[in-house]
């Protein structure tokens, strides 16, 4: 089934978003306005797809690469970068409030996704909890432990491994020896499919698939979507050290976003003047970001106390009257 | 009211918080038709039924991951693991997300759950059954621990620990589940956050114990007591965070201080307490701070299994140390 023009328009304009999202955000880092930033570059097909296939009420459990899925559930790109720029108020967001931060430990978040899927499945409520990781992620425990529980317990939730061949400087041949990500669903007694995560239109009607699938209460499934990180793992790493550049610059032929607009355009549905249209709200828009980032007022320091309890403990309590900001 | 023992008294305080807060639910391996490998859990499925009750694959790193997801969504999800030993695998869960999860969103997810595990030596058990790690859980900042060492305590901590709107690594002494019993009121009444309890007045000494070597120094201070020595005994009962206050003031009056730790001693809560003494109360000491604790070796099996752990004869040597006795 074939996205409505409209609809495939919207993927792409949000797949666009994402990778001048990203670029803007890498700009900021080399000139100092933002922490270490994980690019999402070459693989937005993959975290937009799968957000685009979510209801408003489900819930999602990113890896730290999926902008893409978090700027579609409406996470702000202030508030995106506030996170990236190293301020925990990043991750209260005013959008997709029960939507989990980012996972920065690789693949642990995957049993929160079982858990959450438990909550909607003892609450009768028709809600799924989607997952996404990387190909890293798949060599990990708690993703075995995850997909083994949501398994047998038949939990509504979907788990997507977003294969974009290198966790870090390990490619995936080197992190298993199963012939795809896909069949570890076998052994959790789900369905597994491995697509081509460069193609929106399949990705988001994969994860739609899988996710009525979930809210029917036929139980989970695992997606593999094929496709390419393109960047460094972060703003931290070189990719050179370890990855011909020919390997990338031959992935740049699967490139999500140029196929999006070469089938709007022979759809008739976008030219030159969609195009530049489109750049220039996208880069106003992250302006606009960047200003609110900017603007935002610091966390006074002693507010690094308030959130550790409820209600701050005596012990703590003590340290907190006794800070000085002017210390550090 | 009935006397109870401390596992009939854990089982009484989770029966009463899931029949007050439909959001209580309990999940880990064996928890639900066994009732739990020591029966803590007994009943609760039968009474409460298969959607209260999880019978969980066994996975402690998901088990406590699980209770992660849950809780963000508004359960007050309590899990079971099955022996301290395997607590492990659960850890990074805990510290990587458990104890965390306020924090990194500014408190829009919360994490109001309780792992709870059986703890320490004392009944002869395999290998890796008779672990004490709270002082791993104790030096992470979000957590709370803590470790019942009567029926009643457990009866009551157990209720704070699962009402706290935070992760609550509760602690359960294996020794202490069926080694005595008391009336305990099933009247719903917690016991006070992060408070020490003081279990007998004393001047001359202050005995400061948790969890399973608790009884221990309550019987060395009987003994001290027929020899002429009044010792205060102190069960610290939270050992995340610690009550401060409590210690500061029972050893600023008594000027001796000995703690018992069934846990290691390099590292263990006991050095954590100690400096805390030596920063407040250093001049109101009149003998060095002794710590009883098991030995800095490998937890032997259970045939040697007793000349690591404290004993009430090293409790009593070092408390005769305390008061120059030797």
């Amino acid at each position: 089934m074939a996205q409505s023009t409209d609809a495939l328009i919207g993927l792409y304009r949000a797949m666009c978003l994402t990778r001048a999202f990203d670029a803007k955000a890498i700009a900021l880092q080399r000139t100092g306005r933002l922490g270490t930033f994980a690019s999402s570059l070459g693989q937005e097909a993959v975290s937009v797809g799968v957000a685009a296939a979510m209801r408003p009420e489900d819930v999602l459990l990113p890896s730290f690469r999926d902008h893409g899925a978090m700027l579609w559930r409406g996470v702000d790109m202030a508030e995106s970068l506030l996170y990236w720029g190293g301020d925990e108020r990043g991750s209260d967001f005013a959008g997709p409030r029960q939507d989990f931060p980012v996972s920065v430990p690789v693949g642990t978040h995957a049993p929160h996704a079982a858990g959450v899927a438990l909550a909607f499945k003892l609450r009768r409520e028709p809600r799924v909890a989607v997952c996404l990781f990387g190909d890293g992620a798949t060599s990990k425990g708690d993703v075995a432990e995850a997909l083994n529980i949501a398994g047998v317990w038949r939990l509504p939730a979907v788990f997507v491994v977003c294969n974009n061949r290198w966790a870090i400087s390990t490619p995936v041949e080197r992190q298993t020896a199963a012939e795809t990500l896909a069949r570890k669903a076998d052994a959790a007694g789900m369905p597994g499919e491995r697509i081509d995560g460069n193609d929106v239109e399949l990705v988001v009607e994969t994860a739609a698939r899988a996710l009525a699938r979930a809210r029917d209460g036929q139980g989970p499934s695992l997606i593999e979507a094929l496709t390419y990180r393109m960047g460094d793992h972060t703003t931290a790493d070189d990719a050179r050290r370890y990855r011909d550049d020919a390997e990338v610059s031959r992935q740049w032929a699967q490139d999500p976003i140029a196929r999006t607009r070469r089938r709007l355009v022979d759809l008739g549905a976008w030219g030159k003047a969609q195009e530049e249209g489109m750049l220039a709200e996208h880069a106003a828009a992250i302006e606009r970001a960047v200003e609110r980032y900017a603007a935002t007022p610091a966390q006074p320091p002693v507010t690094l106390f308030d959130y550790t309890y409820a209600n701050l403990p005596a012990e703590l309590a003590e340290q907190r009257a006794a800070f000085r900001p002017e210390d550090a | 009211m009935a006397a109870v023992t401390m596992v009939q008294a854990i089982n009484m305080a989770l029966a009463r918080a899931m029949a007050e807060d439909p959001q209580v639910v309990v999940l880990g391996e064996d928890v639900g038709r066994d009732g739990g490998v020591f029966r803590a859990t007994e009943g609760l499925l039968d009474r409460f039924g298969a959607d209260r009750v999880f019978d969980t694959p066994l996975a402690e790193a998901a088990i406590a991951g699980v209770a992660v997801g849950l809780a963000a969504q508004g359960f007050r999800p309590v899990a079971e693991i099955q022996f301290s030993g395997f607590i492990y695998p659960a850890l990074d869960q805990m510290i990587s997300h458990a104890a965390r999860m306020r924090n990194r969103t500014r408190g829009r997810l919360t994490c109001p759950m309780v792992l709870r595990a059986p703890n320490g030596g004392g009944i002869r058990a395999a290998e890796l059954h008779s672990e004490s790690p709270e002082a791993l859980f104790a030096h992470v900042p979000g957590l709370r621990v803590a470790l019942p060492s009567s029926p009643e305590r457990a009866y009551r901590l157990l209720l704070a620990a699962i009402r706290d709107p935070d992760p609550v690594v509760f602690l359960e002494p294996t020794r202490l589940y069926r080694a005595g019993s008391e009336d305990v009121a099933d009247d719903g009444k917690a016991a006070p956050l992060d408070r020490a309890f003081v279990l007998r007045p004393g001047e001359d000494l202050t005995l400061v114990a948790w969890g399973g070597v608790v009884p221990m120094a309550l019987a060395a201070a009987e003994r001290l007591a027929e020899e002429g020595i009044s010792a205060e005994v102190v069960d610290m009962a939270w050992l995340k965070p610690l009550d401060t206050a409590t210690l500061i003031e029972s050893v600023a009056r008594t000027g001796r201080c000995v703690i018992a730790q069934e846990a290691a001693r390099s590292g263990g809560v006991g050095a954590e307490i100690a400096a805390r003494l030596a920063e407040r109360v250093l001049d109101r000491l009149a003998a060095p701070i002794e710590r009883v604790a098991a030995y800095d070796a490998v937890l032997p099996y259970p045939r040697l299994e007793a000349h690591c752990l404290p004993s009430e004869t090293r409790l009593l040597a070092a408390a005769r140390r305390a008061m120059g006795r030797a």
